[in-house]
């Protein structure tokens, strides 16, 4: 989130797409209702299914699965021709005004220097037209038929109401009510809140949905406002923490990239890394990247990292190809994998297309789980009949089952949706066996340190060279490691005139104050300052609140510096007003930057300056037209890659961009994706509010709430198969079958998409073949085995079946 | 269960003056139906605070589960879809004990001292003194009350007697994530529910209202609904609820004929009870009160 929780409350209209809120963070939903008591705001739901969020909604809008792009960038259109922007704020705050390469263009749905044998874009003329100053050129008039706003015009010119309507589903009538809802927010006293989840992540185009919906937050002014911004409801409760610390293969903590093969040393990488400012007074925050590097590699290495050695650069393994869940279970299906450390996770249920993931286990010569539970996983070789047909003495893998402690059995911090980290305290012993995740971790590497000691091996430097300063080593404490997150001063810091201001060893008081010279040490540079000398700041539990706002500042702490709300600067105009005071939340007092949250700019960055108010981008502004994304600089809808039409409807005549041009598919998974004809219907998987994943069907009362597989569809398509409700139903893809119990019911609306009839197959996810609950298939048998091109999140979203009478 | 921190004020099948000393405030549960997400965290609470869990039961085709009140589900879910004014809704509706101000479960239950009524509203089951004649069942205008096959006793939502009795709110109520179940002093559930009525209005729910029928003398649970005027929709809520005219008669114009009666019935159903079991005593009962009900 770029707000959090409890700034929903701030919003005057709360739309919900994308995800089902009320289904999946019904503890964070109560700031929605505290938004609709409150502030009389009101609730817009975009959905396939008519969800629990949707039944305390003021306003319900369906879509199918798989087509938000459409019905987004037809928001876009509606807001640009009916004049709905913020105009001042789209001037100041974002690239709006930025002249791009005259040769950039789009045609033939693709944009240009698509190589099709590649799946991919040369971006060479994604960029901006530079002047002989050496910054972006811009033409503050909007009037450069190549800058970014007539560029975005003509873009979404074409996704007029009709067209969208014809494309996602949604009556023509509805989605004109969700845009003139939408448009109301683009004065400055109103502000919209987008509360989004995996319902947007998990497509092929997932990344694009969610960017599609930040041009729209910007085009409205709402981003850095109270009330505003782009919100991921994330759903364990510290996927954002994880997510942080470096949840994808290709990145270090704090974000910042995993060097590759291509970045043979320290400063080829630090230039390729940081980047260079766009614009005159841009901040370009990242300016600052050896700095958070360097100390990270102290924290990794400690004095073994040196400037000689540069700081232990080639200790780090560098990437010579994909590393994420779907590249993995790939390599592993190939046999190029041989053993697989899985911690607290249960990818044979969670991962998609289940039989090519427990053919890719089968594969592996040992499997190590490490979680509270048994998992599915844990158990992926063993016959469960129907629900788990497999032959145990076809595997040969090893399976250790190293039981772990639940978050309640151990101290740690969570970090919230909205990037507060909080400690939390252990509440109970864990039972039997169990060990703390930081102790099973502890024991095995400094077994492993003591292997490679002992008998040497291939390249043994990056464990034997490893910082390992805890009181206890095979079991750090999790306060041990929140002071080395945080940071500390390796040798004394001093200022300028030499006077010290940090004694070695003390705690760092946040990033600024880190250094590339190897004097501080820093594990994670956006959580830096939460165990300052003052202590433990993520343990703080005072939500004394004086703006009203919800803003909170000492309750827990919030990264980046303890601030709650980013890009929080673009809440004031140019000149450091607030563009509505009566929910201010920074603002500049003729001297320094201040208010109600701890200002995303330097304090004392007067107005005249003009400094951006986006300091993490070169241009100091956002980005409307952003060349780092895969698949195009402006979003474009394409097909999900089982679509029920077996066309793009924008572009009929072209089959080679029906779905994501960019998106990667690997050998015999294109075969596998099932075509309109064999399977009708467009299945959707989603989460129920009675379970959580696959831990909570281990637990009775969870079981008793919800106890048996279930799919939902329309009381039209019932019909027409015959099936009533309560019948056993099977439920086929071109991958896999599961059968389920019919819930029919009139939540699943029936859509007319290009002229036709469209329905839709709701399928929850929790079930499986472990647990309380009543014996089950794994959903993921059926879906499909590709993912988002940015972050390669599968496509759980949207897909196809048929489904009988069992 | 008996809790003498709560005084009683009628107690079945008892004559006793109720003590009139401590001023108690009249406490009521709010269920806004309309910030209700259905989410069952209520029922999850309510099996965790009174240590009941029923089977795991199957999926039937719809969302409601356990199906049906029972023994060990003292709350539950009922998932309604309408379509009101061409637009559909899923009403979602927290069913359990209503705790009338008049409870026709009390009236009719014939053991002194199996149901009792609080000072503050609540009505009570107290197992011990149950003889598992049902005839609480058939009292019950909201058809709440379930006999359990394990021990042959009535049970109910007690309201968390036990918890309101220290100060505390109903498991539901502390779990609801929402804030659709509230609880406090009648009068001010009554007031925070005009607020939450003016509002569903501004929504256009022209039919929203609280829902507190006068035909049981007011209720200790009460429903915001939007659509007040047809309560019906939310899976057969009554909508005029009425103690039966059977049991209403056995309080009322035939109270001094009742008590005669009701000596002897005690004595002959605990008599019956201890020799035979509870289910036999009750069945020529119960059919003639059922007799009684169907005209």
């Amino acid at each position: 989130m770029t707000n959090h929780w409890v700034d929903i409350k701030n919003a005057d209209l709360v739309l919900i797409m994308g995800g089902n809120a009320a289904e999946a963070h019904i503890c964070g939903f109560k700031w929605v209702q505290e938004a609709k008591q409150g502030r009389k705001a009101k609730l817009v739901v975009v959905d396939p299914r008519f969800t629990r969020s949707a039944a305390v909604s003021d306003y319900y809008a369906p879509i199918r699965a798989g087509s938000d792009i459409a019905f987004l960038s037809g928001i876009i259109n509606y807001l640009l021709t009916n004049d709905k922007i913020q105009h001042e704020y789209v001037k100041a705050h974002t690239n709006a005004s930025f002249l791009i390469d005259p040769a950039f263009g789009f045609e033939n749905g693709v944009f240009t220097g698509y190589n099709p044998e590649k799946r991919s874009y040369d971006k060479s003329s994604w960029r901006y037209q530079m002047g002989e100053d050496g910054y972006a050129k811009v033409d503050p008039t909007l009037q450069d038929p190549n800058c970014v706003f007539q560029l975005m015009k003509k873009h979404f010119a074409r996704y007029d109401a009709d067209t969208v309507s014809s494309i996602t589903g949604t009556p023509k009538d509805a989605l004109l009510k969700v845009c003139e809802m939408v448009g109301e927010c683009s004065t400055t006293n109103r502000t919209m809140t987008i509360l989004y989840a995996l319902g947007w992540t998990q497509h092929s185009v997932g990344s694009q949905n969610i960017r599609t919906m930040a041009m729209i937050q910007l085009l409205l002014g709402n981003m850095g406002m109270a009330g505003g911004g782009i919100n991921a409801l994330r759903g364990h409760a510290n996927v954002q923490g994880i997510t942080d610390m470096c949840l994808f293969g290709a990145s270090l903590p704090g974000y910042m990239h995993e060097p590759t093969d291509a970045e043979p040393d320290l400063a080829t990488f630090i230039e390729k890394r940081t980047p260079k400012p766009l614009r005159p007074a841009s901040m370009n925050y990242w300016s600052n990247y050896s700095k958070f590097f360097v100390s990270l590699m102290k924290a990794f290495y400690g004095p073994n990292a040196t400037a000689e050695n540069q700081f232990g650069f080639d200790w780090l393994p560098k990437q010579d190809t994909a590393y994420d869940t779907l590249a993995m279970f790939e390599r592993m299906h190939q046999g190029r994998m041989n053993g697989f450390v899985c911690q607290g996770f249960n990818p044979l249920a969670s991962v998609a297309h289940k039989d090519k993931v427990s053919a890719a286990l089968a594969k592996l010569k040992y499997l190590v789980v490490i979680d509270p539970l048994a998992t599915d996983t844990s158990e992926f070789w063993k016959n469960y009949g129907e629900f788990n047909n497999v032959d145990p003495k076809q595997i040969q893998t090893e399976v250790f089952r190293l039981p772990a402690a639940l978050f309640a059995e151990h101290e740690g911090s969570f970090t919230n949706s909205g990037r507060v980290i909080m400690w939390h305290w252990k509440a109970a012993d864990g039972p039997g066996e169990t060990r703390e995740d930081t102790e099973i971790l502890g024991q095995l590497f400094t077994r492993l340190r003591a292997m490679y000691a002992k008998d040497g091996g291939a390249n043994p430097e990056p464990i034997l060279k490893l910082h390992w300063p805890y009181r206890i080593p095979t079991h750090p404490s999790s306060q041990e490691l929140a002071r080395e997150i945080s940071g500390y001063a390796v040798t004394d810091l001093a200022d300028a005139s030499g006077n010290v201001t940090v004694k070695a060893g003390e705690q760092v008081a946040g990033f600024a104050v880190l250094r590339n010279d190897g004097s501080t040490a820093c594990g994670n540079w956006l959580y830096s300052g939460m165990w300052s000398q003052a202590g433990n700041l993520t343990a703080r539990r005072d939500n004394s609140d004086p703006s009203g706002l919800g803003q909170t500042l000492n309750w827990g702490f919030a990264w980046p510096a303890n601030r709650r709300i980013l890009y929080n600067r673009a809440s004031c105009d140019p000149s450091g007003k607030p563009w509505d005071p009566s929910r201010n939340v920074i603002s500049w007092n003729g001297k320094a930057w201040g208010g109600n949250d701890i200002p995303d700019m330097r304090p004392n960055a007067a107005p005249d300056e003009g400094v951006g108010a986006f300091i993490m981008t070169g241009e100091g502004v956002a980005r409307l037209f952003a060349p780092a994304m895969a698949e195009g600089p402006f979003p474009e809808h394409y097909e999900p890659f089982e679509t029920p039409l077996g066309k793009n409807p924008m572009h009929p005549d072209l089959p080679a961009v029906t779905s994501n041009p960019a998106a990667r598919v690997y050998k015999g998974d294109m075969e596998l994706f099932g075509k309109a004809d064999e399977f009708p219907y467009v299945a959707t998987t989603y989460r129920l509010a009675e379970h959580f994943h696959f831990w909570s069907k281990t637990s009775k009362i969870n079981a008793i709430l919800q106890p048996e597989h279930f799919v939902e569809i329309s009381e039209e398509l019932a019909a027409e198969k015959g099936i009533r409700k309560g019948d056993m139903v099977k439920v086929s893809s071109n991958r896999g079958q599961i059968k389920a119990v019919a819930v029919v019911t009139k939540r699943i609306p029936v859509l007319t998409v290009d002229g036709r009839k469209v329905h839709t197959v709701g399928i929850p996810l929790h079930y499986g073949f472990k647990g309380e609950t009543k014996p089950g298939y794994i959903t993921n048998t059926l879906t499909p085995f590709v993912g988002d091109a940015n972050s390669q999140t599968p496509e759980y979203k949207a897909f196809l079946v048929d489904i009988e009478k069992a | 269960m008996a809790l003498q921190s709560l005084d009683i004020a009628r107690r079945s099948a008892t004559t006793t003056e109720a003590p009139q000393v401590r001023e108690t405030t009249e406490v009521a549960k709010l269920i806004d139906v309309s910030a209700c997400i259905g989410c069952k965290a209520c029922q999850a609470a309510c099996m965790e605070w009174n240590d009941i869990r029923p089977e795991v039961g199957n999926n039937v085709g719809i969302y409601d589960n356990p199906q049906d009140l029972d023994d060990k589900t003292w709350t539950l879910m009922r998932f309604s879809e309408v379509e009101e004014n061409g637009k559909l809704e899923w009403l979602i509706r927290k069913d359990g004990c209503m705790h009338c101000a008049d409870p026709g479960c009390l009236k009719a239950c014939p053991s002194p001292g199996a149901i009792i009524q609080y000072s503050n509203g609540i009505v009570d089951f107290h197992q011990e003194n149950c003889i598992g004649c049902g005839y609480c069942i058939t009292g019950c205008p909201f058809d709440v009350p379930r006999i359990s096959k394990a021990d042959s006793k009535a049970y109910k939502c007690s309201l968390c007697s036990d918890r309101v009795a220290v100060g505390q709110a109903p498991a539901c109520a502390k779990a609801c994530p929402t804030g659709a179940i509230k609880f406090g002093a009648k009068e001010d559930m009554v007031h925070y529910a005009e607020g939450r009525i003016e509002d569903l209005k501004e929504r256009g729910y022209q039919n929203a209202g609280l829902y507190d029928p006068q035909g049981v003398g007011g209720t200790h649970v009460m429903y915001v609904l939007q659509h007040a005027d047809k309560p019906t929709l939310y899976a057969g809520l009554p909508e005029d609820p009425q103690i039966s005219p059977t049991v209403a008669l056995w309080k009322g114009v035939a109270k001094p004929l009742a008590l005669l009666a009701l000596g002897a019935t005690a004595v002959g159903s605990l008599f019956h009870y201890v020799m035979k079991g509870p289910n036999e005593v009750s069945k020529e009962l119960e059919e003639e009160v059922e007799r009684e009900d169907a005209k």
